[in-house]
């Protein structure tokens, strides 16, 4: 036993919790059997195939994360049982298994961290804390981190995976659609930039507000990614699915998604484009110019006076 | 068209045969009265028992009644004028929503409301009220229209839901709600909300996203239908009536929990009881709620429709 105490204390305490049962894996994708520390170094991607494995949240900011820079914030914020729910289980013991089976307080981690030395806000979506499911709590947590974005002027980047809503808290799950797509909206009138990463599955809610709206939007390779779920949409049309339908490069396809980037490569991607985009200061200044420059002269007059309406400024 | 709830059978046969008597008093039998007016005080009674003790499933089948008045039959008794606007621009025409300008006792609006069928053939060409994703770009195009307008946005919910199939999914089904929850929290005009039948989760969200949101009160509004609830909770579709209970998705629900602002009474039975009455009932919300409205500056309404939002759900930290 000493070898794996020895190789065990050589590993972070969530690297641990993602690999409990040993030392090789199988690949879901390919089948070879992989030495786990390789699939750790490569992404959480196998190496022959390029196949994803399911990540813990804290995992994947560990990947987009530059090194100690991340902060958690709204650790604190747990679920309740507002509608006292039970199914076949009780909803309050469906979460103490879920935290207790993740380490986690609910479905969602959030923060401030450096991305490429660009300041940013994550939230990520853990699937295996009850299918990433949409609780009050994990709205609360992206509108609070949405709403840091903007505050702080950072960049916003929401990686998810997630069945949809939670049921077991009814119409407030519902909500929180509606919660978190209004913050985006202020985030987006500051002329923030908001990047969505859609892993593997993101369905329902989820894609239905935050995972859909960002300025750029990215899928892993191979993701499930749609607003029904494939068994939903087969009983109502009582036929077969195509091959391929609702994967990344799918969507891809169909103009859903901007890009369709591997595990290996997200980081460098949203380097590149926050390099572009520069600091968010540099966008503050050029947002705080006189609108009329940015304005083509055949509109003036009405970007005056507010386009949209009395309270739209000249915000579109 | 005979189509009456089990809970509903024994009252429309009670009340049928308390027509016939007195149609048979009218005709020259007097003595029939006493009889008539014990059968009516019956009925009354029952009635009462009936619908103050409806069950959340009872309420769903309600909700879902075929006779229910659907959103055209309330455009056709509540404005003195409605044009209809047909199309998103983009693709198609999706007739499970209609849209349009509509005058309301002097209120001009701009007005959304999802469109189900009353038989077979309507039901296939407005998809059970069931949108496409045309449907809810057609709504932005037309919300975009009221705040170039200035003028208020009025939405009829009533849905099972988004349609799950292929097509909705290529041309992107989640986008399309998700744009218009989007803009829908910042649209610069004032946006009143009536679930006035069924409320299906992210398809009636789509359109849903308001200032003041109210419901019918036998309207139903979850985040999940009944039955994909209990086929994913309970492992049995059967189970409905319990996963109805669970969700808690009526409007003396909704209100408990702060998700809706207020409540139209319907006529007793239900609005397909007395669609007249019902339709008085609406527009006499829609009213109040609109005169409401128009006193708030814009820039409030905003405001308070971020933290309304903001408020919503239930958490401890
Ligand atoms: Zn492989």
């Amino acid at each position: 036993m000493n070898w794996f105490r020895k190789i065990e204390r050589g590993l972070s305490r969530n690297d641990k919790r993602d690999m409990p049962d040993g030392l090789w894996r199988k690949c879901d994708g390919c089948g070879e059997i992989i030495y786990e520390r390789v699939i750790h170094r490569n992404n959480w991607t196998c190496i022959k195939c390029g196949y994803h494995f399911m990540v813990s949240a804290r995992e994947y900011i560990s990947m987009l994360a530059d090194p100690g820079s991340f902060t958690e914030m709204d650790s604190t914020i747990r679920s309740v049982d507002p509608l006292n729910f039970r199914d076949s289980k009780k909803y309050t013991d469906r979460l103490k298994s879920a935290m207790k089976k993740t380490g986690l307080s609910e479905a969602v981690v959030t923060g401030t961290c450096d991305i490429g030395e660009h300041p940013a806000c994550v939230a990520v979506l853990d699937f295996k804390f009850m299918g990433g499911s949409m609780a009050s709590a994990v709205g609360e947590k992206v509108a609070r981190a949405t709403k840091a974005a903007l505050e702080q002027r950072r960049f916003l980047v929401i990686v998810s995976s997630s069945g949809g809503a939670r049921m077991q808290e009814g119409i407030l799950s519902l909500m929180q659609l509606a919660k978190t797509s209004a913050w985006l909206a202020r985030y987006a009138d500051e002329g923030l930039l908001y990047i969505s990463i859609m892993t593997h599955p993101t369905t329902g809610g989820v894609t239905a507000s935050f995972a859909m709206l960002g300025d750029i939007i990215i899928a892993e390779p191979g993701a499930l990614v749609g607003f029904a779920g494939p068994r939903v949409i087969e009983q109502t049309i009582n036929q077969e699915l195509p091959e391929g339908f609702q994967r990344s490069e799918f969507l891809f396809d169909h103009g859903m998604v901007d890009m369709v980037v591997p595990r290996t490569k997200m980081k460098k991607t949203l380097v590149d484009v926050f390099d572009f985009f520069g600091d968010i200061e540099k966008q503050v200044e050029e947002k705080q110019k006189p609108a009329i420059l940015k304005t083509p002269p055949h509109i003036e007059v009405r970007a005056d006076r507010g386009a949209n309406g009395p309270a739209s400024g000249n915000r579109e | 068209m005979e189509a009456w709830l089990d809970f509903e059978k024994p009252l429309i046969d009670l009340e049928k045969q308390i027509r016939d008597l007195e149609s048979l008093a009218d005709a020259g039998h007097p003595e029939i009265g006493e009889q008539v007016e014990k059968l009516k005080r019956i009925a009354d009674k029952k009635r009462r028992e009936t619908y103050e003790n409806l069950n959340r499933w009872e309420r769903v089948q309600l909700a879902r009644h075929p006779l229910r008045p659907y959103s055209l039959d309330y455009v056709s008794m509540i404005t003195s004028g409605f044009t209809e606007l047909h199309g998103d621009r983009l693709f198609s025409e999706d007739k499970a929503i209609i849209g349009g300008l509509a005058v309301i006792e002097g209120h001009k609006v701009v007005l959304l409301g999802q469109q189900k069928g009353r038989d077979t053939k309507e039901n296939l060409s407005r998809n059970f009220g069931m949108c496409h994703p045309e449907g809810y770009r057609k709504a932005l195009r037309l919300m975009k229209m009221a705040a170039k307008f200035g003028k208020p946005l009025v939405t009829l919910v009533d849905t099972p839901g988004a349609y799950p199939g292929i097509g909705a999914e290529e041309r992107g089904q989640a986008g399309a709600i998700a744009r218009n929850l989007l803009e829908m929290s910042r649209l610069p005009v004032p946006i009143l909300v009536i679930i006035i039948g069924e409320g299906g989760s992210g398809g009636a969200l789509g359109i849903g996203v308001g200032d003041t949101v109210i419901m019918m009160e036998y309207a139903i509004y979850s985040v999940i239908s009944p039955e994909g609830c209990a086929a994913i909770l309970w492992g049995d579709r059967g189970k409905a009536k319990q996963a109805a209970e669970a969700l808690r998705l009526t409007a003396p629900d909704l209100l408990q929990l702060g998700v809706v602002d207020g409540m139209v009474p319907e006529p007793t039975g239900g609005a397909h009881r007395d669609p007249r009455a019902a339709a008085e009932s609406l527009k006499k919300a829609i009213v109040e709620n609109l005169d409401t409205l128009a006193r708030t500056p814009i820039p409030t309404l905003l405001k308070r429709r971020l933290e309304k939002y903001s408020s919503m759900g239930t958490y401890i930290e």
